[in-house]
């Protein structure tokens, strides 16, 4: 008997995977995605984990998520709220049902919910019976028995706890028939993730099968969607911001034709930017897992010193243990990628959380005047852009670049058109030939007022650097006031006449109105959706979302004198708009912050620009 | 090892500046600038690969006095600059310059890890056991009870010897040498060259203002002989003014110090240094042997050839690089995980 199911036809939607940490959802969620992905959906994921690896089965603290967002059409964040939630047990009900939709789908492992798990969760009553779900469609699903039974039916000798860890295949399964989606993209996945182990992929595949089934079969869910591909031509691949930080600096490494060096010490959420380089070798990459940030940082400055592209990868208690070092990369004015992926601060802080915290540290976090070109991204895939920019600068300025990231794009994920290597500017390294007799170690270009690059090995030009205040030009010790001053200076306006090589600020929108939204790095993707749901309501309002932060590009004035309102809107307490107003303090700029480890929500950033856009 | 050929056209001029040398006047620095650009004609096959990381104190001045490409970094960071330097470019022949304070306190973390990769950097420490360049406080191999700056009444704390430090981590190479003995340098400064790893070499420096005479116990013409022993791998170790004292193995295990000649005992019964020795057992009560008991031992204590950490990094990175398809960043893109629509 085949039951009557209405398909509803969906521009976007917001999937939220959710249970214990050793439910394997951060696995169903990539999983889910990278078949949205192919599909044609364009699309953004989150994941949410918590600090610990395995809190307490069936607490809040252990639940793990994962939330993507699919769509017909461009896709600018994970989303706010979920249409559809996949509990595991109830803690990750009770964690994330505010999460979801009025309205929304939640499926739920029923065989997890008894009285003893409620108690974990710490719910008082049973939540399928209190009215708490009420105006949500409920899909009480026996996920875990019916895992259980059909492994069991195979024959295949695999024990009840491997059984159980197959029981996220059921929910794909679910979701596939939930989703009109063809399962052979599952079942490939399956082959190759558990290529060697057979019998695992047997089970995997019939586990799968048995929850698409079960919900073809079962009343609770009469509704379907489709989610249609895009309408757009190329090579993609779904990247988190880590991956694509990485990939961007091999990018620079091969243009510039000077190889990657990585000098770093794990920190989250910096850590998978290591773990992919160090898996990168067969690039010519060399990664130096050091004893601490401190050796991290001073490891590439010597690979520096050698002739390497030089980058180190951290995250915000990192940076503040680099700066002695980010000073040393200043005053010998070699070149360095700094990567801060940050997080949630000071000290420890929020180690998994998001946060824009770091930005005035990056900026000033140092002794002495000790400036650094700083530059961020805002997307989980044009942190390749931004990696290999940062590289480009810093090599052709030779001076240390800055580049923040934080964990909301280093874990989140999207997908990245696939460009050829070769439509990237080209990087030109300022390296002296051996034996140039007119070499001297402070001798600057003209224009940018970079000093060239001169390598050990190289002949005739050997030169000495150091954290010593140094002669322009000659390169020798000195404690010559009016050249200490005048090296400073020109640290300076090195940084600065970086203005001239970087493109100038756009403006999403009309370049006048009445309100100005600035952003800058990982908050793109809610700003962008919240100003352009205002834009569709014929409201006079723009974004301008900063990726090169110092120097700022030479257009903002002319951009920030046509609008009657500037709101700046960032996760610390006003950071920015701090940094904005002692570059042009003639503006007044209005301020939306959150610090709660969480990114904006569209809905909260609409419901402000309309509040200010009413004030008179 | 002993019969060097020198390197055609490479002399100690070579390697020295016309600037000043800015350390006080009677400096140890000086012998050992001086005993350092007399090894290196005999160590360096071309004189551009040649690189001086130092960190910050009197001794971290170094590389300013030798003509060498040089990095004079930050207090206690050298090792992890000269790591850096090494592992990506492993044809240069890195050197390092250190102090006491620099390398046992404030970069204790960086040395102990550089010794435990095994990178083959040749350390040059120079050991005057105070802080001279903050003028007088003590350092972490200061004696205890000596009264400095920072300690009127005398230290409360134990020092560091950096032997101990250096097998601890566990070290491939360690010797010790004193500043007022050039050849002695010169001859361990070539062994620390030639060796494959990390080559800690210690140097007794006196620091003529702040810890005069610090090391005159052992440093002294008149007491030397006496009060060292300099070993030889392959050699007894017989030492005195008349070289007629020697170290044996003694009953429960512990080093006796004794008399050729006296109740028997011949050059037969003495210890054979056996620095190559894997195990680093007697290195370590080599390293321990102190006055007035015993003559502190001077010389390479240990050498044992290991595979360093930049060498089998890059036989990592060249089977990978031959073993890929994905050469290119293009390829890398394209790699699986892409798709097309």
């Amino acid at each position: 008997m085949t039951k009557q199911t209405k398909v509803i036809e969906l521009e976007e939607v917001v999937v939220k995977f959710a249970g214990d940490s050793g439910d394997g959802m951060q696995l169903t969620g990539t999983q889910f995605s990278d078949s949205s992905a192919m599909f044609g959906n364009d699309l953004s994921t989150f994941p949410d984990y918590p600090s610990e690896i395995r809190a307490p089965q069936g607490t809040i603290a252990g639940v793990s998520g994962f939330q993507v967002h699919i769509g017909h059409k461009e896709i600018a964040t994970p989303g706010d709220l979920a249409d559809v939630l996949v509990a595991m047990n109830p803690a990750a009900l009770k964690k994330y049902l505010t999460s979801v939709k009025i309205g929304g789908t939640i499926i739920i492992d029923i065989d997890n919910f008894d009285n003893k798990s409620y108690k974990k969760a710490e719910y008082s009553d049973d939540p399928l019976s209190d009215g708490s779900l009420n105006g949500y469609t409920i899909v009480k699903a026996p996920i875990s028995s019916l895992t259980l039974a059909t492994v069991n039916d195979m024959n295949l000798g695999i024990d009840n706890k491997t059984a159980d860890k197959t029981k996220n295949q059921f929910v794909m399964g679910m979701l596939y028939w939930l989703f009109n989606r063809n399962m052979n993209d599952g079942i490939e996945f399956l082959k190759k993730k558990f290529s060697k182990k057979p019998v695992l992929v047997d089970a995997n595949i019939e586990v799968l099968k048995a929850g698409y089934n079960y919900a073809e079969t079962i009343e609770a869910m009469t509704t379907t969607f489709m989610v249609s591909p895009l309408d757009r031509k190329g090579k993609f691949r779904n990247i988190t911001g880590n991956v694509a930080t990485a990939w961007g600096l091999i990018a620079a490494s091969e243009r510039s034709g000077r190889p990657l060096f990585l000098g770093s010490y794990p920190i989250t959420p910096a850590t998978e930017i290591l773990q992919e380089l160090s898996a990168r070798k067969h690039m010519g990459v060399k990664t130096f897992q050091a004893e601490d940030e401190i050796a991290g940082i001073c490891s590439a400055i010597g690979a520096s010193y050698t002739g390497h592209l030089a980058a180190t990868s951290t995250s915000g208690p990192g940076l503040a243990l680099k700066s002695e070092a980010i000073g040393l990369a200043v005053i010998t004015e070699l070149p360095l990628v700094v990567v801060n992926v940050q997080r949630g601060g000071p000290a420890t802080g929020l180690p998994t959380k998001p946060e824009q915290a770091d930005l005035l540290q990056a900026l000033y976090g140092r002794n002495g005047e000790s400036p650094c070109i700083v530059i961020a991204a805002s997307t989980p895939a044009n942190c390749y852009d931004y990696a290999y920019m940062a590289a480009k600068l810093s090599v052709e300025h030779m001076t240390p670049v800055i580049l923040l990231t934080d964990g909301y794009l280093a874990n989140g994920s999207e997908l990245m058109q696939v460009r050829p290597v070769s439509e990237f500017p080209e990087i030109k390294p300022r390296i002296v030939k051996d034996n140039d007799t007119e070499y001297k170690p402070y001798l600057r270009d003209a224009e940018t007022l970079a000093r060239s690059w001169a390598m050990p090995g190289q002949e005739g030009l050997r030169h000495r650097v150091g954290g010593l205040e140094k002669s322009n030009i000659t390169g020798e010790v000195s404690h010559d006031p009016f050249n200490h001053e005048d090296m400073v200076v020109i640290r300076e306006e090195k940084v600065q006449r970086v203005a001239d090589y970087i493109p100038e600020q756009t403006v999403i929108g009309e370049d006048k109105g009445e309100l100005l939204v600035v952003g800058w790095g990982g908050t793109y993707g809610a700003l962008i959706s919240a100003v352009q749901d205002l834009q569709k309501e014929g409201r006079k309002i723009s974004l301008c979302q900063f990726n090169y932060i110092k120097p700022l590009p030479k257009n903002v004035d002319k951009i920030f004198s046509r609008f009657d309102k500037i709101v700046v809107c960032e996760l610390n307490l006003g950071q920015f708009k701090q940094y904005l107003q002692s570059q042009y303090p003639k503006y007044d700029y209005l301020q939306f912050n959150k610090v709660q480890g969480l990114p904006f929500l569209i809905s909260e950033l609409k419901e402000k620009f309309y509040q200010i856009l009413e004030e008179k | 090892m002993e019969n060097e050929v020198k390197v055609e056209g490479l002399s100690k001029k070579d390697f020295t500046v016309t600037n000043p040398v800015k350390w006080c006047a009677g400096c140890g620095g000086f012998s050992i600038l001086s005993s350092v650009q007399a090894a290196l004609p005999e160590v360096t096959e071309k004189k551009e690969n040649v690189v001086f990381v130092s960190g910050i104190g009197c001794s971290s001045r170094f590389p300013y006095y030798i003509n060498t490409y040089g990095f004079h970094s930050l207090h206690g960071r050298a090792m992890a600059i000269a790591s850096g330097i090494k592992t990506a470019n492993p044809k240069l022949d890195v050197w390092m310059v250190t102090g006491d304070g620099d390398s046992m306190a404030i970069g204790g973390n960086h040395f102990i890890h550089l010794i435990r990769r095994n990178i083959n950097i040749n350390l040059l420490l120079f050991n005057n056991k105070i802080y001279g360049l903050t003028k007088g406080q003590y350092s972490p191999t200061t004696p205890k009870g000596s009264k400095t700056k920072t300690s009127p009444e005398g230290t409360i704390e134990d020092p560091f010897n950096p032997g101990e430090l250096t097998l601890g981590a566990q070290g491939t190479f360690f010797a010790r040498v004193l500043d007022t003995d050039p050849k002695m340098m010169k001859e361990v400064f070539l062994q620390a060259a030639k060796h494959k790893g990390t080559s800690i070499v210690e140097i007794l420096q006196n620091c003529v203002i702040f810890n005069n005479q610090v090391h005159a116990d052992i440093t002294g013409k008149e007491v030397k002989d006496e009060h060292t022993i300099y070993l030889e791998h392959g050699k007894p170790m017989i030492f005195g003014n008349e070289r007629d004292k020697g170290i044996m193995m003694g009953k429960n295990f512990k080093l006796e110090v004794v008399k050729l000649g006296e109740n028997g005992i011949t050059e037969k019964d003495l210890m054979i240094h056996d620095a190559y020795n894997p195990d680093p057992t007697i290195h370590f009560m080599l390293t321990r042997l102190a006055r007035p008991e015993f003559p502190m031992a001077l010389g390479v204590i240990r050498q044992f050839e290991l595979e360093p950490y930049e060498i089998l990094l890059e036989q990592q990175v060249k089977s990978a690089m031959a073993a890929t398809k994905i050469k290119t960043m293009d390829d890398l893109l394209c790699s699986p995980g892409v798709f097309e629509i």
